[in-house]
């Protein structure tokens, strides 16, 4: 089985049924991703399959082989961090930071999808992403930044 | 600053807790060891402080991070008084050996919320110690007085000849002319401060948003077995005996054995250790707990709240005063038990090698889990190395006093030669942890005719934290637990030189500790405050709708010679707009509490639905935690605070029924989530006085605050938690 992951091509030895959570971490050590509850109601697994953010803990590797998945590890590129980590360092939102990987992916897929999300879209769209640390207000702020941001990066 | 310290400007009542800051100042070691320079490695400054040749300074962190921030402030304090940038600081977690103690608890523990106001002085005085040591070698070698001397960016200077060197050059000099630690330093000014006291991003922020940052879950040895464990469904449940035939067969499971805490699989991934643990079969004795449940126990508390228990404090005479009240106000208060759920599930790496044993866990508590391993594995505590991650939240979890979730890692390691790597799901997060005892409280009390509380009779019911533990001695007054009864006592009790800042003239206050049944209570965010807080805040509120008294009005009334507390509630009376008229369906509520000395307040709005739906709008937060040593990580820890808090009471329940947690996962034992977080607006109020702690205050108004804006809102008042199962759910 082959996978595509933060743009490499890489064979996979994990039984098909594995989750791709425990692909990441376990076979290919990209412990970025975290694993929080197993059934898609924490987030601390989202990941991209094909620029979309999904829960990793429940999607078999099966499902996803010779697709392009990308992972925390894959948000920077050789420019440095991307629009959204930048925003997370500005805004200092991390406390423990456990929740912060999947919290990154799903407010890079969303603004990905919406370049200017307002308060009520941005709650709707993490909300399945918990912070027990309670960073949301600060996450809150960061995905605003990040959007202005990648908003003025791409007018200049 | 440094002179604030003394007792002369802490009263009476804030002295016995603040004294273990000055016990620490005195007792930080300063041991400057020659070897480790000799050997080339660097030189060692003091115990907490190392600089090498090439000029890295390195610090030992003896408080762990766990989002609290210890590290931040912890480096802050060393980079002011070392003129070096705090994130050139590189970290390591301080060994578990006893000059690393906290001298507060005389233990390697990082809990209490006072990792600010503990290192405050030392770490300070470890920086400034070593830089003087700097400066010594600097003046011997350039035949130039000291005080001409000035330091910056981690270099020596002498401004008048142009002359600059690296700290890390001067360690030859520091050796060659054996320079030893002043035995005393005199520490900066505030008004000197470059970076206490200002805003300051997380000492280890970078690497928590490029996924580099290593939790312990995420650390791999070489030729590490993960295990997963099968836990019996009621707590205190035994493994009678088990099938492991089907789960054998499966790939890469390497074994499977009964541990103590359940039947472990250790497997070459944790996919199938976790895949494989579903097909042992095991019969399990469900021991003692088989019947019992969360329903039970409240009836059970209940009947021993209506019975005397010991007398903690008895000021005036509250029992004749209720004898001779018009009328009497009653109210029982109920909170169920809690699951801290932090992010990152429990896990722990052990490696056990002939009469020495390695373990890689995320912890609050290395002495404890190095005096349980020792004891269990029968080896000596020196023998017992530990490495500490950092940890994706705890809460109070990571403190565990039976060492629960790294004792049971080392007892499937043993015996194997490779490390094993332990795992909690969800699930055994949920149903099998320790947790937040459930409790209940009986008051009485009487309005005099001003509409003033005038007498105060409280019964607390509950499973002690400390009781016939270690810290039995420590905490434990007179067969009480000091912890069950925190913030309802107007006198000392104990270590703890006060609870509340409330002054009632006639107080009584008993506690009843229920049996103990190995449920295992653990301190959760906030400690007893979890419960004491609900049960007093709207007790007190219950008293001020009685009397006719506005409530936040009632509480400035009770805390005139409480200045500290007296001037939180001002600052948030204007704050909050206490006095601004709300529309219908909106409500207002207040709570204050003191812990580990420092006084916060919140004022809360709400609005609510016909069908009890709510919503959390604005909390308005007040805290004087004296000197503001990192603002912006005051702020977060008060944000985080009250998200917690709000969590809990909102929705927070673990629920027994015949021995089995009801629960299993987040979709069962919800959690804040981001809609539901309300607008924060924090006020830090200016202060001289020695800094103390932010970590926990937060969490322990908010759930009171929040019930009292419900009673304003719609006149329900409730005394069972969570508000959702009185059908009022935070949307």
């Amino acid at each position: 089985m082959k996978l595509t992951v933060n743009g490499n091509e890489l064979q996979i030895a994990s039984d098909a049924d594995t989750p791709l959570l425990w692909v990441l971490r376990d076979e290919l050590h990209l412990v970025g991703t975290k694993f929080g509850c197993g059934i898609a109601q924490c987030g601390a697994c989202t990941v991209h399959l094909e620029g979309r953010a999904i829960r990793s803990c429940v999607t078999p590797v099966s499902a996803v082989a010779g697709k392009q998945i990308q992972t925390i590890e894959g948000q920077a590129d050789e420019k440095g961090l991307s629009p959204v980590q930048r925003a997370w360092l500005e805004t200092d939102v991390a406390q423990c930071g456990y929740c912060q990987s999947g919290q990154i992916m799903a407010a890079s897929a969303l603004l990905s999808e919406n370049p200017n999300p307002t308060d009520a879209e941005i709650d709707t769209a993490m909300a399945g992403n918990i912070c027990r640390c309670g960073t949301y207000p600060r996450i809150r702020t960061a995905v605003h930044l990040a959007a202005l941001w990648m908003t003025e990066e791409q007018s200049a | 600053m440094s002179e604030n310290m003394s007792s002369g400007v802490l009263n009476r009542r804030q002295f016995v807790q603040a004294g273990g800051a000055f016990l620490f100042a005195a007792q930080c070691p300063v041991t400057f060891s020659r070897k480790a320079h000799a050997a080339g490695a660097g030189a060692m400054m003091n115990s907490f402080v190392r600089i090498d040749p090439n000029n890295v300074i390195t610090m030992l962190a003896n408080n762990s991070e766990f989002g609290n921030g210890a590290y931040t402030v912890m480096s802050m304090m060393l980079a002011e008084e070392l003129d070096v940038d705090y994130r050139s600081i590189v970290l390591e977690a301080a060994p578990t050996t006893p000059e690393y103690y906290s001298p507060l608890f005389r233990e390697y523990l990082t809990a209490g919320s006072v990792t600010t106001g503990s290192t405050f002085i030392p770490m300070r005085t470890a920086g400034a110690k070593a830089r003087a040591m700097l400066l010594e070698a600097a003046a011997r070698s350039w035949q130039v007085p000291g005080a001409e001397l000035t330091t910056e960016n981690g270099t020596v200077q002498h401004l008048e000849t142009g002359r600059s060197s690296p700290y890390g050059a001067l360690l030859e000099t520091i050796h060659r002319l054996e320079i030893q630690p002043p035995d005393a330093v005199t520490l900066k000014d505030p008004s000197q401060f470059r970076i206490l006291g200002k805003p300051t991003k997380r000492y280890e922020g970078a690497g928590k948003v490029d996924g580099s940052a290593q939790f312990g879950i995420d650390i791999k040895l070489p030729g590490m077995l993960y295990g997963s464990i099968a836990r019996p469904p009621v707590h205190g449940g035994r493994v009678v005996d088990f099938d492991a035939s089907a789960a054998l067969s499966m790939p890469g499971v390497v074994k499977v054995k009964a541990i103590r805490a359940g039947v472990v699989v250790l497997a070459d991934s944790y996919w199938r250790a976790q895949k494989a643990r579903a097909e042992v079969k095991i019969n399990w004795d469900r021991g003692a707990n088989a019947t019992v449940s969360s329903e039970q126990f409240y009836r059970d508390y209940r009947e021993m709240a209506e019975t005397p228990g010991m007398l903690a404090e008895d000021i005036g005479d509250a029992l004749g005063a209720l004898d001779q009240a018009d009328e009497v106000i009653e109210a029982v208060y109920e909170m169920p038990l809690l699951a801290h759920a932090t992010l990152e599930p429990m896990n722990c790496i052990a490696q056990v090698e002939g009469a020495t044993c390695t373990i890689w866990s995320g912890t609050q508590y290395q002495s404890n889990d190095q005096e349980v391993i020792s004891r269990f594995l029968g080896i000596p505590q020196e023998n017992v190395t530990i490495h500490r991650p950092l940890m994706g939240g705890s809460f109070g979890r990571r403190s565990s006093k039976t060492a629960d979730y790294t004792v049971e890692a080392v007892e499937a390691a043993k015996g194997e030669s490779v490390p094993v790597q332990i795992i909690w799901s969800r699930e055994e997060d949920i149903r099998s942890g320790h947790y937040r005892p459930l409790f209940v409280h009986k008051l009485r009390g009487s309005v005099d005719s001003s509409g003033m509380p005038e007498a105060w009779h409280q019964v607390v019911v509950g499973q002690s934290l400390m009781q016939g533990t270690k810290h039995d001695p420590n905490y434990m007054v007179r067969g009480m637990d000091i912890y069950s009864l925190d913030g309802c006592l107007q006198e000392p009790f104990g270590v703890f030189p006060y609870g509340t800042s409330y002054a009632i003239a006639h107080h009584r206050v008993e506690s009843h500790n229920a049996p103990k049944i190995g449920i295992v209570p653990q301190e959760w965010r906030s400690v007893g405050h979890t419960h004491t807080g609900i049960a007093y805040e709207c007790f007190l509120d219950e008293l001020a709708a009685k009397g006719g008294v506005d409530p936040l009005e009632l509480r400035l009334r009770l805390t005139k010679d409480h200045a500290r507390m007296n001037r939180v509630l001002k600052v948030l009376r204007e704050k909050c707009e206490w006095d601004k008229p709300l529309a219908p369906g909106r409500g207002r509520g207040v709570a204050s509490r003191v812990y580990s000395i420092s006084p916060i307040a919140q004022a809360v709005e709400i609005t609510v639905a016909e069908n009890g739906d709510f919503t959390v709008d604005r909390v308005v937060c007040v805290v004087d935690c004296g000197f503001a040593v990192n603002p912006l990580g005051i702020e977060g820890q008060v944000e985080g605070g009250v998200a917690y808090g709000l969590g809990g009471v909102a929705f927070g329940n673990i629920d027994i029924v015949d021995g089995e947690v009801q629960q299993s996962n987040f979709h069962d034992y919800p959690v804040m989530r981001l809609p539901q977080m309300p607008k924060v607006e924090i006020h830090i109020l200016p202060s001289d006085e020695s800094p103390t702690g932010v970590g926990e205050q937060a969490t322990a108004p908010i759930a009171p605050a929040v019930a009292n804006a419900l009673f304003n809102a719609t006149g329900r008042r409730v005394r069972r938690f969570p508000l959702s199962s009185q059908g009022f759910n935070l949307v």
